[in-house]
């Protein structure tokens, strides 16, 4: 993976049903999704949000992720634009069992990081065939 | 050949006129693309960062989004009207024994040279990454700086 080299993503613009109260584009995160054995992990590339400007949303097994960007560079003049500023809106349907209560979320260098945590009967568990 | 009357000819010309204000309306077009950014062009090796540039009164900004990169994976550098950004997405080390789900984020390396639109100040330029934005900051040179001029009343 190390030698690729980095392709680049254009920024896709989110069709929301409900529209905003900030006049500003809203973008698409790009994310990673992984299970492990006892978690799901959700991994959402937000640059420009600070970790106070997240938003995470679990209402049954409907998961959101806000992200509000803080716009700068006022009072400057744009020479080159090639891509757009705006926050960052997400949903997914969980297919698992999530404990709420243990939701863990870190953000670091404008990437989202989510540990949502299964609950105990959505755990593999080991059954033990016994020989007879 | 039937005889034509002046006037007729000039009809017989319509059609080619109507083109060529057509073909100067596209030219001028076409001029004001190219033009718009006043010289800034990108020299393209790999795409990646888009760049974002502006300007005030003293400095150029240039600023990329590079989220979930290493300040320490970075690489600027200013040369002459040249700058030029390296570095690297590394992929991140997902424990063992996962299964993906979605896998949407890219990894890799990038190089990316920008032509600069006017003279800076090499020796004060300066760089900070911030959530995920490297916002790079290029003093223009004092030459080429707005400078104010006091009119005298004699």
């Amino acid at each position: 993976m190390a030698d690729k080299d980095l392709q680049v993503r254009e920024k896709q613009e989110v069709q929301t049903q409900a529209e905003t109260t900030r006049n500003i584009p809203v973008y698409i995160p790009a994310v990673d999704i992984y299970e492990t054995q006892d978690a799901l992990k959700l991994v959402a590339d937000m640059p420009g949000v600070s970790p106070e400007n997240v938003d995470i949303d679990l209402r049954d097994d409907q998961l959101t992720i806000r992200g509000t960007v803080t716009l700068e560079g006022e009072g400057e003049t744009m020479l080159l634009r090639e891509y757009g500023v705006g926050d960052y809106f997400r949903q997914f349907t969980l297919g698992r069992v999530i404990d709420q209560s243990k939701i863990e979320a870190a953000m670091k260098n404008g990437v989202l990081t989510l540990t949502l945590p299964k609950v105990d009967k959505a755990k593999p568990r080991k059954v033990e065939v016994k020989i007879a | 050949m039937a005889l034509l009357r002046w006037s007729d000819q000039a009809d017989l010309f319509r059609p080619f006129e109507e083109m060529e204000r057509e073909m100067d309306r596209l030219r001028r077009e076409m001029d004001r693309l190219f033009a718009g950014f006043r010289g800034i062009r990108p020299l393209r090796m790999g795409v990646f960062p888009l760049l974002n540039v502006s300007e005030d009164k003293d400095n150029l900004y240039v600023r990329a989004e590079l989220p979930g990169i290493q300040a320490s994976d970075l690489d600027i550098s200013v040369e002459g009207d040249t700058l030029t950004l390296r570095g690297e997405r590394k992929s991140h080390e997902a424990e063992e024994n996962v299964s993906y789900h979605r896998r949407e984020r890219e990894f890799g390396r990038f190089r990316r040279s920008l032509t600069l639109p006017t003279r800076i100040d090499v020796d004060k330029v300066e760089a900070v990454f911030q959530n995920g934005i490297l916002k790079i900051t290029l003093p223009k040179a004092e030459e080429v700086r707005p400078k104010q001029i006091a009119v005298k009343t004699v």
